[in-house]
């Protein structure tokens, strides 16, 4: 057969075009990445993100709590969240991080109860990632957090528990109603019986396994195929059914870009993932894709845009706050509001946008500049330049610049006093660092 | 809320439980006779507010100051609109303390640490056998000026006892573990419009379930605040920085780029609605006094005040002050979570009535289910365990004002020993979308066709 292949940007891949990748693959640019990125072209660019070598290294200052105590993600409230963030912050390794959180709303598991599971989980999310799909979903069929959340551990001979069985087919391979019937939900079930765990007054939940004595060993009939299927055959059919590889691809696909891929890309990618079964070519083909640098901006997931904007300011985590800022603004890590993952449509409403505006606000907050001590002679132009570099001087278009100067001048037209100033400019300095980072151009990227 | 039957305590079970049902993705069958966990469902703490992406259009493009605004939205909405204001108990309120049937030989057999004494309140007219607990004084005030529907034992038949299943119930409107939209929700879808976040307030900081929608946007709020601050800005420069923000967002609105626009038109929308809100983030001016409680009387006097101004609000949710999880020491907190929530009440209807509001504003107060006849523990630290028919009420000077479903007394209780309930709050919705909205409840509530119509209005 003739490999047909995917389209790749030829277009121009400047700091902007390195910018958007950034985002999108990421969680945005620290200052200067963007251009030192674009100067490797596309390809190298792209590949930089997906095969980074060796162990990721945090870099920039260490996270504490609010008392300057290191973060205890397994014990204090929230500190799960805050050890995420500060990953997504510091890692040279973005992309890693960002097919990690893919994966969290892919395989959406909300807090079991004991962190250390969920924890877990997320450990093989980052490690397991890029590589085989059907490796991933084994993986994370019988993964300890998984088994807690959807009832794997509850799933016995003679007492079958459908929820994963449904949700493996519904949500994580297939696509609600696409292809499978209630039976198949009742087979899937059986077939994935036998996983528990033991209790310990101290510890918790431990010793996950297979019982053979709870898997039920009767013949079952999936997808019209029948045999004495476990569960290991329940993640193999879902993944070899028919229409497996047009949800993977178009589920994968819409992490990065908010428009469908067009026909011919969509064939070629479910070929090459039939033949390879593997994500990293995948998310290359994606990140190389034109309707990426061309097509239209994406609103950035809130958690994205919390951790970009404190890598745009080389900051680190340094409160506790972040966590139920984050809940504010519609994503705090490890709570996901169902197993159907976050909703990717709806990242922006009233209360989210006021979340977002905290979050820029704890940003803007003890970096104000000195209202008593400002220079009364600063340019409007001057003003918006200086806000833009407190947030690492991000692309903005013609327009929104427009708006902040026009904004800037008319601070200077109603300060008339001597007093009014410095004192007005200072003032305006403040305003217009929330304004670049709330525009609603940086929701986007 | 330490419970002595564990069900507070955050032991790793417990935990597990509560967490998975917070995430609203059902309950794991931990304890016997939970429904089978669930993919879907909704969040307590951080469900999104539905449709953020819409807008409230008619003010279009227009950046008026607050006072104009405020015309504006009162004639694009008409002020007369009829309201619903939901009020919600957590933890399941002892409906045995606020109705007691004190002479009833089995109620003081089984409370003798709780019980109250006759005569200790004022007996309850519609029913002698039963008694107003002293801090629900206000609503025997009410009751008597034909101002509140009693439902002395609401539920419904095989109640769960689980917190979060049964809060579910109520709020979905149907026993489903799966439901992931609220009944409130389902009646704005319905008489809603596509561009007012505002219809549908949630006012304690995040969207109850009883309002997610599937189709029209509704908002959030903490109390009738919608502040954004930004630090080292005020005055003209802080006004000149807002008015900026919705210029931005009616800029970005204007483009081609769908993503683009749609920020935008959230961005503009804030804007809006913190100027809408504005107007109420200060000291609310209120005609009568409230109790001095903060969130609940200050929600609830900014909610009327906001009505007064005209705002479009169609439903309303608030949480009542108190913890009536009363597993022990019942005595001692419920009386007075119990006089501060009745308290609020009574001001909230004589703040409608003395604005003129009373005539289209129902509220109704309710609980996930009721408690445990016999009492558990002994002196001042007994309580009470998870029940199941509880009470009540719908407030309001339009209410009907007779009770619904009578008092079943003690003499047989359910399989689990607790009260039989005798109206379904499902009912209850059908009777309140029909009698009082005007819409038909099959719409709205599944299988309403299958539940009475009691008369609530009237």
């Amino acid at each position: 057969m003739m490999g047909v292949s995917v389209p790749v940007h030829r277009g121009r891949f400047g700091a902007e075009q390195a910018e958007r990748l950034l985002w999108r693959a990421g969680f945005g640019p620290a200052p200067g990445q963007a251009r030192r990125l674009a100067r490797k072209g596309l390809r190298r660019a792209v590949v930089s993100l997906t095969r980074p070598r060796g162990n990721a290294r945090l870099r920039g200052p260490a996270p504490h709590d609010e008392d300057g105590l290191p973060l205890a993600p397994r014990d204090a409230w929230g500190h799960d969240h805050l050890w995420w963030l500060d990953r997504m912050v510091r890692s040279d390794q973005p992309l890693v991080e960002r097919m990690t959180l893919v994966w969290h709303d892919w395989f959406a598991t909300a807090d079991v109860g004991q962190v250390s599971l969920n924890l877990k989980q997320n450990e093989l999310f980052r490690k397991r990632g890029l590589g085989s799909f059907k490796e991933l979903l084994l993986a994370v069929t019988v993964d300890p957090a998984m088994l807690v959340w959807l009832s794997g551990n509850q799933n016995e001979a003679g007492a079958p528990n459908e929820n994963y069985g449904r949700e493996l087919m519904e949500l994580f391979t297939l696509g609600a109603g696409n292809g499978y019937s209630e039976d198949d939900v009742r087979e899937q079930a059986r077939a994935l019986t036998g996983w528990t765990n033991d209790w310990d007054d101290n510890l918790g939940m431990v010793d996950f396994r297979f019982d053979p004595e709870r898997h039920d060993s009767g013949r079952k009939r999936i997808f019209g195929q029948a045999g004495r299927f476990d569960w290991r055959d329940s993640c193999r059919l879902c993944v070899e059914h028919p229409a497996h590889a047009g949800f993977f691809v178009e589920r994968l696909w819409s992490y990065f870009i908010p428009t469908p891929p067009p026909k011919r890309t969509l064939r070629e990618l479910k070929r090459r993932y039939r033949r390879e079964g593997r994500i990293r070519p995948l998310v290359e083909a994606i990140l190389m894709h034109p309707a990426l640098y061309e097509g239209p901006r994406m609103v950035k997931p809130p958690i994205v845009q919390i951790a970009g904007m404190l890598r745009a300011r080389r900051a680190g985590i340094e409160t506790d706050s972040w966590t139920w800022i984050a809940d504010e603004a519609g994503q705090r890590l490890f709570r996901p509001p169902n197993v159907a993952g976050w909703d990717e449509e709806r990242w922006l409403d009233t209360a989210r946008i006021g979340g977002r505006w905290t979050a820029a606000a704890w940003n803007t907050r003890e970096n104000e500049v000195d209202e008593d001590a400002y220079d009364p002679t600063e340019t409007a132009e001057q003003a918006v330049r200086k806000a833009l570099r407190f947030w690492g001087s991000p692309t903005i278009s013609a327009r929104t610049r427009k708006e902040l100067q026009r904004f800037a001048r008319r601070v200077e037209a109603v300060a008339t006093d001597e007093w009014q100033q410095g004192t007005y400019r200072a003032l305006r300095q403040n305003a217009l660092r929330m304004l670049v980072v709330m525009s609603p151009e940086l929701q986007t990227s | 809320m330490s419970g002595r039957c564990g069900c507070r305590e955050f032991t790793r079970a417990e935990l597990a439980r509560r967490s998975l049902a917070e995430a609203g993705k059902g309950l794991p069958a931990i304890e016997p006779g939970m429904p089978a966990p669930a993919g879907t469902g909704l969040t307590r703490r951080s469900l999104l507010v539905r449709g953020g992406a819409l807008a409230l259009s008619v003010y279009g493009a227009s950046l008026l100051r607050p006072r104009a605004l405020l015309e504006g939205i009162a004639e694009a909405a008409g002020s007369q609109g009829r309201v619903l204001v939901s009020v919600f108990l957590e933890g399941g309120i002892d409906s045995l303390s606020v109705l007691a049937p004190v002479a009833d030989d089995t109620y003081r057999r089984m409370r003798p640490a709780l019980r109250l004494a006759p005569g200790d309140g004022p007996t309850w007219t519609e029913d002698p056998r039963l008694q107003w607990h002293p801090a629900a004084a206000p609503l025997h005030q009410l009751h008597g000026e034909g101002k509140v529907t009693v439902f002395p034992a609401i539920g419904y038949s095989n109640a769960d006892q689980s917190h979060f299943t049964s809060r579910h119930y109520w709020e979905v409107g149907e026993l489903s573990v799966r439901a992931n939209t609220g009944w409130l929700g389902r009646l704005l879808d319905v008489v809603g419009s596509n561009d007012n976040p505002l219809q549908g307030l949630s006012l304690d900081g995040s969207l109850s379930p009883s309002l997610a929608t599937a189709r029209v946007p509704v908002a959030a709020t903490w109390g009738p605040r919608y502040d954004l601050w930004a630090p080292g800005v005020w005055g003209e420069v802080e006004d000149l920085m807002f008015e900026t923000f919705s210029r931005l967002g009616v800029t970005a609105e204007g483009s081609r780029d769908k993503q683009l626009s749609g920020a935008g038109r959230v961005v503009r929308q804030a804007g809006t609605l913190r100027s809408q809100l504005q107007a109420f983030s200060g000291e609310i001016d209120s005609p009568v006094a409230y109790p001095d409680d903060e969130h609940f009387s200050e929600s609830l006097a900014g909610l009327a005040a906001m009505l007064d101004a005209g705002m479009p609000i169609t439903v309303a949710s608030v949480g009542a002050p108190g913890a009536y999880d009363t597993h022990d020491e019942q005595a001692s907190t419920l009386g007075q979570d119990l006089a501060q929530t009745c308290a609020t009440l009574l001001a909230f209807q004589r703040d409608l009535e003395a604005r003129g509001l009373d005539d289209r504003v129902l509220t109704m107060v309710w609980s996930e289910f009721g408690r445990r006849p016999e009492e558990n523990g002994e002196g001042s630290s007994a309580g009470t365990d998870h029940g199941a028919g509880g009470c009540a009420f719908l407030i309001g000077t339009p209410a009907r004002g007779t009770m619904v479903g009578e008092w079943p007394g003690l003499g047989t209780l359910d399989e689990d020993d607790n009260l039989r309930s005798t109206s379904d709050f499902r009912a209850a919705y059908c009777s309140l979308l029909e009698q009082w909205f005007g819409v038909d409840a099959d719409a709205v509530i599944p299988g309403a066709g299958g539940f009475a119509r009691p008369a609530l209005i009237g």
